[in-house]
């Protein structure tokens, strides 16, 4: 075929006329968001670090075993954080526990059954919202609804359901995500072979958003380690000398131990809070890495 | 929520040249008989239209599908072809505001009447997608689905093996059964896909453009497949590719659109019939590539 040949450029001096030659100006461009990104990262990892390093110079000298397994003591080279320990684990295993089917179910009904109508979106923007109340109106709330209608009294179980509403948010935001990142092809070819919708979401849905929710509840969990205002309001004490017992009695949780201690006048309890402060970052590790690592098995088949 | 079907981008029209001089490369086992001569319709589409909400994607379309073999339906992007075979399966049902009037018959059994469901609909007439879309699970779970969720008794290993056998796959991933079906090729995905769908034992499949997503290699792989799947299953295909609509395809439909956007059926008949010697002007253009 004898086609016309491509125009060719004109001479070089209309094409400087027309476009931009100077390259060196769009690569430097590219170097400054380069730098700005860089900087940013730095600064992030400097402040965790000047943190990390605060915290483990003063209490690394205080942690031991015997601080692990001890109760608290008004003697601070006796103190120990045990009832407080297991007092965060009951309770952010227990809101755990709740807040994940709960949250699950709630985004599947706005994600895939629900449909998109006006309500529907309003309803998934006030749960957004909802994350973002000040943790302390939850406690409120807590001790009006739980501690004093439903007569859970200061427990640990009041305790977990307040922490329980607090993350709810979390992980329903988190999990309706995981929900629309399920391309449509995936319940098209469910549907194909004769799934039922409840076979669809059981099946198709669910488990390609599985990965997704576990960051939520990561997420939640993480958040509900570290709360201390709505506990007190729902009767977090801070002295315990006793371990928890879930449906009765007083509990304590670590970041409480922690505004004690660090509150005091004493610098010996500031050493305390920082040992106290290490042992909730390690819990939160532990807590952390199970969650990766089951998300990671979840998600060995998922490429897309 | 599942949205309309998406027109594959349009391909450039393959110039085929003038009508007589096309190569039909034909199917193996091509019936010489005309279409309604013989072959027995499994499906039967009367007075068929199809609504998104207000807008008729498709209207008035009579067609029969003939048993075990392959009907392509071409046609320029947006006139209808995929709609038309999503009625076949029920599958537009999942849009919202979708509806379709007239009467799809399967075996001569009505597939819109009241008391038929359609998820018992889509255990008979499988589909096989444009893109590859396996789960993103292993390949012996993405096989096991279907037979799973329709209550299989039989033994799985069995069905999951004859049925990657079927789909010429089994070569392919015996030694890779537990990996998963993402991991495998594009070419090699869409036989899972195709693997999947027989291993239900649908009567029918469907395939909305199978191929638009894979190089030439895979593209012929699948075709051979088709033929070689005929034997036991009728196969009603949507195809951009002209030229394997010519050469995978017994019978063709050849759709096109009102100025209203409506698709409507212009012509149907043997495949060699369509492509050397249409009846219609506008068929002709088509396939010769002067519209589309």
């Amino acid at each position: 075929m004898s086609a016309t040949p491509l125009p060719v450029p004109g001479p070089a001096t209309v094409a400087v006329e027309r476009w931009d030659p100077r390259l060196t100006r769009r690569r430097l461009y590219g170097s400054i968001f380069y730098g700005a990104c860089l900087a940013s990262i730095i600064i992030l990892l400097l402040t965790l670090f000047l943190i990390l390093w605060d915290v483990l110079s003063q209490g690394l000298p205080w942690l031991d075993p015997q601080f692990v397994t001890g109760v608290p003591s008004r003697r601070p080279e006796q103190a120990g954080i045990f009832p407080a320990l297991i007092g965060t684990i009951q309770v952010v295993v227990i809101s755990g526990l709740l807040a994940f089917p709960v949250g699950v179910g709630a985004a599947l009904y706005l994600a895939e059954y629900a449909g998109n109508s006006r309500v529907t979106r309003a309803l998934r923007t006030n749960i957004s919202n909802l994350s973002g109340v000040p943790s302390v109106i939850y406690g409120i709330f807590g001790l009006a609804l739980f501690v004093r209608v439903f007569g859970f009294g200061f427990t640990v179980l009041s305790g977990a359901l307040t922490l329980t509403l607090v993350i709810l948010p979390v992980v329903i935001i988190a999990s309706i995500e995981a929900i629309k990142a399920v391309p449509d092809a995936q319940r098209e070819g469910a549907y194909a072979l004769g799934a039922s919708r409840w076979q669809m979401v059981r099946r198709a849905v669910v488990p390609a958003a599985a990965p997704g929710m576990m960051t939520g509840i990561i997420l939640a969990m993480a958040r509900a380690i570290g709360e201390t205002a709505p506990l007190i309001l729902v009767g977090a004490f801070t002295f315990v000398t006793f371990l928890p017992q879930p449906f009765e009695g007083g509990y304590t949780v670590l970041p409480i131990q922690v505004l004690d201690w660090a509150t005091r006048p004493q610098a010996d309890f500031h050493g305390l809070a920082a040992a106290a402060i290490i042992v909730i970052l390690v819990l939160m590790l532990v807590l952390n890495g199970l969650a990766i690592l089951v998300r990671a098995r979840l998600s060995r088949h998922i490429q897309w | 929520m599942i949205a309309p079907p998406e027109e594959a981008p349009a391909r450039a029209p393959t110039t085929l040249g003038p009508g007589p001089t096309i190569r039909i490369m034909a199917a193996e086992g091509r019936a010489t008989a005309a279409p309604d001569e013989g072959a027995e319709p499994v499906i039967e589409m009367r007075d068929v239209s199809c609504y998104y909400g207000s807008f008729r994607a498709v209207r008035n379309v009579d067609l029969a599908i003939a048993k075990q073999r392959i009907t392509a339906l071409i046609g320029p992007s947006g006139c209808g072809k995929s709609t038309l075979i999503r009625t076949i399966n029920r599958m537009n049902d999942l849009v919202p505001n979708y509806r379709t009037e007239g009467t799809v018959l399967l075996d001569g059994q009505d597939l819109f009447a009241g008391e038929v469901d359609p998820v018992a609909v889509r255990r008979r007439v499988g589909m096989v997608f444009q893109k590859p879309n396996p789960f993103p699970k292993s390949v012996w779970d993405n096989v096991a689905f279907g037979p799973k969720i329709n209550g299989y008794k039989g033994d799985l290993n069995e069905l999951v093996e004859r049925s990657l056998r079927r789909a010429a796959l089994w070569d392919d991933v015996k030694d890779k059964l537990k990996q998963s079906g993402m991991a495998l090729s594009g070419g090699q995905q869409q036989r899972l896909c195709i693997a999947r769908t027989i291993a239900v034992e649908p009567e029918v499949i469907l395939m909305d453009e199978p191929c638009s997503a894979l190089d030439p290699r895979s593209t012929l792989q699948i075709e051979e497949l088709m033929a070689e799947l005929k034997r036991d299953y009728t196969i009603v295909i949507v195809t951009h590719n002209m030229q394997q609509a010519a050469r995978a395809s017994d019978t063709t439909v050849f759709l096109t659109m009102d100025d209203d956007r409506a698709g409507y059926v212009v012509e149907q008949g043997e495949t060699l019939e369509i492509f050397t010697n249409p009846k219609h002007q506008l068929t002709e253009d088509y396939v010769s590539g002067r519209f589309g």
